[in-house]
């Protein structure tokens, strides 16, 4: 290294790791939210150089709601076993018994149930006094205004009205009892930050993002993939292959396939600067209601 | 017209990545109120970044029919009033980042409005900015919000300052008004220190001088307000200075492998340094500089390592590792400018948690000197500091802590303070200079009282006074909750009969009037132990409205919470732990509350507990719980 100026790459990358070991340094339980999408791949990979030659000093946590794409749990599987970092899933029990599913639900209550209520069950489970997620500013209206360390009440509430003061890289950690911490080491990146790091880190992600052949069809102008045979088709539908690849992942039945031929990764970027639509318009939760991500947050949702 | 990220079919993809990863970074904060045009300024810049999605596009086109838009058609300020519908729920928003990007360069915006509360956000958003883009509207000048703006970017050491005249346009595109504006300014801002003050003067809403030299301002010579961000130079800064590595992080994956994880927060490292640690002033020689991509030679400020040392010295979290001749100062007085940023006043003599870098300490006001007024600048004695108002104080921590003046290094000169019982952030300093033992503080600067005892230990001082029949529970609910409040490293103290009967009031009887005085004792004691900044548990059949009553007014303004332990007298008789019961009934023991003296149940307690089917042990949960200590 011979230049005194770090590109920003770099000091986005320096300043995560500085906010990861804070976590690691102050808290007694910290745990990383893995969603296995490619901000969560970047997050890991962040986590990985953070404590080098230590393992992550903390476990991974995956809320599986038993919807998500099978590809992305194989390679959830496979960076475990690579990686050799702590792997915790958890589903809520309850939706399973009571076999709650975005078809017969809505999203909205599914949603609730197997990522919202889950999640807390989680978090209560083990007692996680500080949370580690991959959320970023520029995403979304809500997100723009929370800080790195967000503090969290003891029913895992956020209240944006009195957050704390986050000057310099200073971060008050301190807890009461119950309380917790949600801590956004990427709220600086953007959307093509994630993606050039990838591309210039070689960060591996899951190939749902490259354009393939799927099977799928057309629900209400959304391209849903038929990732297997839980999905119930309504009359007139059937299943076709089309060249699609995801912007974002999640649980299959509510996250948008775009039709695109780009397979690599400067593709992707390319067709991603070219597209000018936004990054979030693939995933059905948001478009519930207005403000949604908002309240989904007060209530405890990343 | 767009700024950046262009991507056409004809673009040499692995160029255009290279360039995408190469750009440098600029934060920013932009001051000014709506009505300087700050939020045109800004969404004309999200704009011409092209960071305007096609359908937002549409919709804002619509919107702006009926407003004062630019040759697009667009109010630019729409794209960014999320800002105003969040203020009508009632939601402030202190600070809100936006990002854009050049060709040359990327941006991170801190977009800082409210007019209330603007010093805190000001100085939360300028902590970690470059540069501040300072808004004035060319139809009203320099005014007091703009010298305001101006000496909270200097107090928290923002160094390049761009004055933008906006609204050129409704001014004639005037060289003689810009000229005046920027005289005024200039005069004021000059004094304040900073390293770059650019001014130019543009039409946000127009786009004169946003992108390039505006053809209506020939006389204006300076670049426009775009290039000017993209090519002014404020990172050189930071490597030229000494060196500071705060550790973070003690990396042990196993026996054989010891380093100290951290940022280098100005200056460099190279292998084969010498440096020495801050706590213990022994020296070490960095013998690896260890990242996942590989070792290094050396690391510049801003870079995330992890070094080694070339043997065992005791290192650990809130070490500062420095080069010998150019260490930081080290040591537990300094004077500090405070922000402060809370509803609850800082004062002095009151203990908080200061964290400056990774060190944590307990640390005191010790002197307030002044306030400064933000406005005028006029220096005032006070005795407390307010919401958003600013301070001159010293301040003595508990042990050393190693610390640079903030006008050399904001990372290693700038802390926040914590209230020690709620673990808010408090406010926010700055160090101005370290005070030698010779210049030792006074102490007499401030009384101590009753705030400045509970602040020491991390309590708020109360008392919590059980009433209710003999063997209802009152004591065993004590005793839980004082192990529970002593576990939690609360101090806490029992009064009860046994403690007291025995002791203090030994020369009291069982008349009326034995039992007044009595209690008049117990609440005197309680005060005193309180008034020392002890939480008082007293567990007192204490029978009479009047007496409990005469316990209250004692306590004066010190918190007082009357739990009645609700146990119907069956149960009580029942359990009869003393037999006390037993022998009343058989007339061993006159005037026994319950059996042949009345119990009053207290009409308006803070608190009922039930007694009859709960545990002891819920009960004091339920307690702990109501109480919030």
């Amino acid at each position: 290294m011979t230049q005194d100026h770090l590109t920003h790459l770099r000091t986005l990358e320096a300043e995560s790791i500085e906010i990861l070991r804070e976590v690691a340094a102050s808290f007694e339980r910290p745990v990383m939210m893995y969603s296995i999408g490619k901000d969560s791949s970047v997050l890991l990979h962040l986590a990985r150089k953070a404590f080098y030659p230590s393992k992550i000093p903390f476990p991974l946590l995956h809320v599986n709601t038993t919807w998500k794409f099978r590809e992305m749990i194989a390679f959830r599987d496979r960076m475990a076993e690579e990686y050799g970092f702590d792997l915790i899933t958890h589903t809520n029990a309850d939706g399973v018994r009571d076999n709650i599913n975005p078809f017969d639900h809505g999203s909205s209550r599914y949603t609730d149930i197997m990522k919202t209520a889950a999640l807390r069950q989680a978090l209560n489970a083990g007692q996680y006094d500080a949370a580690i997620g991959g959320a970023r500013r520029d995403e979304e209206k809500s997100r723009a205004k929370e800080r790195i360390f967000s503090h969290r009440n003891a029913q895992h509430a956020w209240d944006p009205k009195n957050q704390r003061p986050e000057l310099w890289r200073v971060f008050n950690t301190r807890l009461n009892p119950g309380e917790s911490m949600r801590v956004f080491p990427l709220s600086n990146w953007t959307e093509l930050d994630i993606w050039t790091y990838i591309y210039s880190e070689g960060i591996p992600i899951v190939p749902l993002y490259f354009a393939a052949r799927r099977p799928v069809v057309e629900r209400l102008g959304t391209l849903i993939m038929v990732d297997d045979d839980r999905m119930p088709l309504l009359t007139g539908e059937t299943p076709h292959d089309e060249l699609v690849r995801f912007r974002t992942l999640g649980c299959y039945p509510l996250t948008g396939a775009m039709r695109s031929s780009a397979a690599s990764l400067p593709e992707i970027i390319m067709e991603m600067q070219a597209s000018r639509t936004s990054e979030r318009e693939g995933r059905l939760i948001d478009s519930d209601q207005v403000g949604s991500m908002e309240k989904k947050k007060q209530e405890g949702y990343f | 017209m767009s700024l950046a990220n262009a991507l056409t079919a004809d673009t040499d993809l692995d160029l255009w990545l290279a360039q995408q990863t190469d750009k440098s970074l600029l934060r920013f904060l932009t001051c000014g109120s709506v009505d300087d045009g700050k939020s045109t300024l800004i969404g004309r810049l999200l704009y011409d970044s092209q960071l305007i999605l096609d359908d937002q596009l549409a919709s804002l086109k619509k919107e702006s029919r009926n407003r004062t838009t630019g040759d697009e058609g667009i109010d630019f300020s729409l794209l960014v009033d999320g800002l105003a519908a969040e203020r009508e729920q009632g939601i402030t928003i202190d600070v809100a980042y936006r990002f854009f990007s050049t060709d040359k360069r990327k941006f991170i915006v801190a977009d800082t409005p409210g007019h209330e509360q603007y010093t805190r956000n000001m100085a939360t958003g300028a902590s970690n900015a470059d540069l501040a883009l300072v808004l004035i509207d060319a139809r009203k000048g320099v005014l007091t919000q703009t010298r305001r703006h101006s000496f909270i970017l200097s107090l928290i050491g923002v160094k390049h300052v761009v004055a933008v005249i906006n609204k050129i346009d409704l001014v004639d595109y005037d060289q003689a008004v810009y000229d005046r504006i920027v005289a005024d300014y200039r005069a004021f801002a000059e004094p304040l220190g900073f390293k770059t003050l650019a001014t130019v003067p543009v039409s946000a809403l127009r786009g004169d001088n946003m992108l390039a030299q505006s053809p209506h301002t020939p006389w204006y010579q300076g670049a426009a307000l775009v290039p000017y961000l993209e090519g002014i130079d404020t990172a050189e800064d930071r490597s030229a200075q000494p060196m500071r590595f705060p550790v973070q992080w003690v990396n042990r994956p196993n026996l054989d492998f010891r380093g100290f994880s951290g940022t280098v927060a100005s200056g460099q490292v190279a292998l084969g340094d010498e440096v020495l640690i801050s706590a213990s002033r022994k020296p070490a020689v960095v013998s690896r500089i260890v990242t996942m991509d590989g070792d290094l030679d050396r690391a510049v400020a801003g870079q995330a390592v992890t070094l080694v040392l070339d043997r065992e010295v005791d290192v650990s979290r809130g070490d500062v590792l420095a080069h010998s001749g150019k260490t930081p100062e080290f040591s537990n007085q300094f004077q500090a400018r405070i922000v402060w940023m809370s509803e609850e006043s800082a004062f002095p003599g009151r203990s908080y948690l200061l964290k400056l870098g990774s060190q944590i300490v307990p640390a005191t006001i010790t002197d307030l000197k002044f306030r400064t007024n933000v406005n005028t600048l006029e220096h005032t004695a006070a005795t407390k500091v307010d919401l958003n108002e600013v301070a001159t104080v010293t301040i003595a921590t508990d042990k050393p802590i190693a610390f640079d003046p903030y006008a050399s290094n904001a990372l290693t000169g700038g802390f926040i303070l914590i209230d020690r019982i709620s673990n808010a952030t408090l406010g926010a300093g700055t160090i101005e200079f370290g005070l030698r033992r010779a210049q030792n503080l006074t102490y007499q600067a401030f009384d101590v009282n009753r705030d400045v005892r509970s602040a020491m230990k991390g309590q708020a001082p109360q008392i919590i006074w059980f009433t209710g029949l003999s063997g209802s529970g009152k004591s065993s609910v004590a005793n839980l909750l004082e192990k529970r409040l002593t576990a939690e490293g609360r101090h806490a103290y029992i009064l009860d009969g046994d403690n007291v009967r025995h002791g203090l009031n030994k020369d009291l009887g069982f008349t009326e009037a034995a039992r007044v005085e009595n209690i008049r004792r117990v609440a005197e004691v309680a005060k005193l132990m309180a008034d020392a900044g002890l939480i008082v548990l007293v567990s007192f059949i204490s029978p009479f409205v009047n007496e409990r009553r005469l316990a209250r007014e004692i306590a004066g303004d010190i918190r007082f919470v009357e739990v009645y332990v609700d146990t119907p007298i069956e149960v009580c008789e029942a359990r009869d732990p003393k037999g006390l019961y037993a022998r009343a009934r058989a007339g061993e023991i006159k005037n026994f509350t319950g059996i042949d003296s009345p119990f009053e149940a207290p009409e308006h307690p803070e608190l009922v507990l039930h007694g009859a089917g709960h545990e002891p042990a819920v009960l004091a949960d339920e307690l702990h719980g109501w109480l919030k200590i």
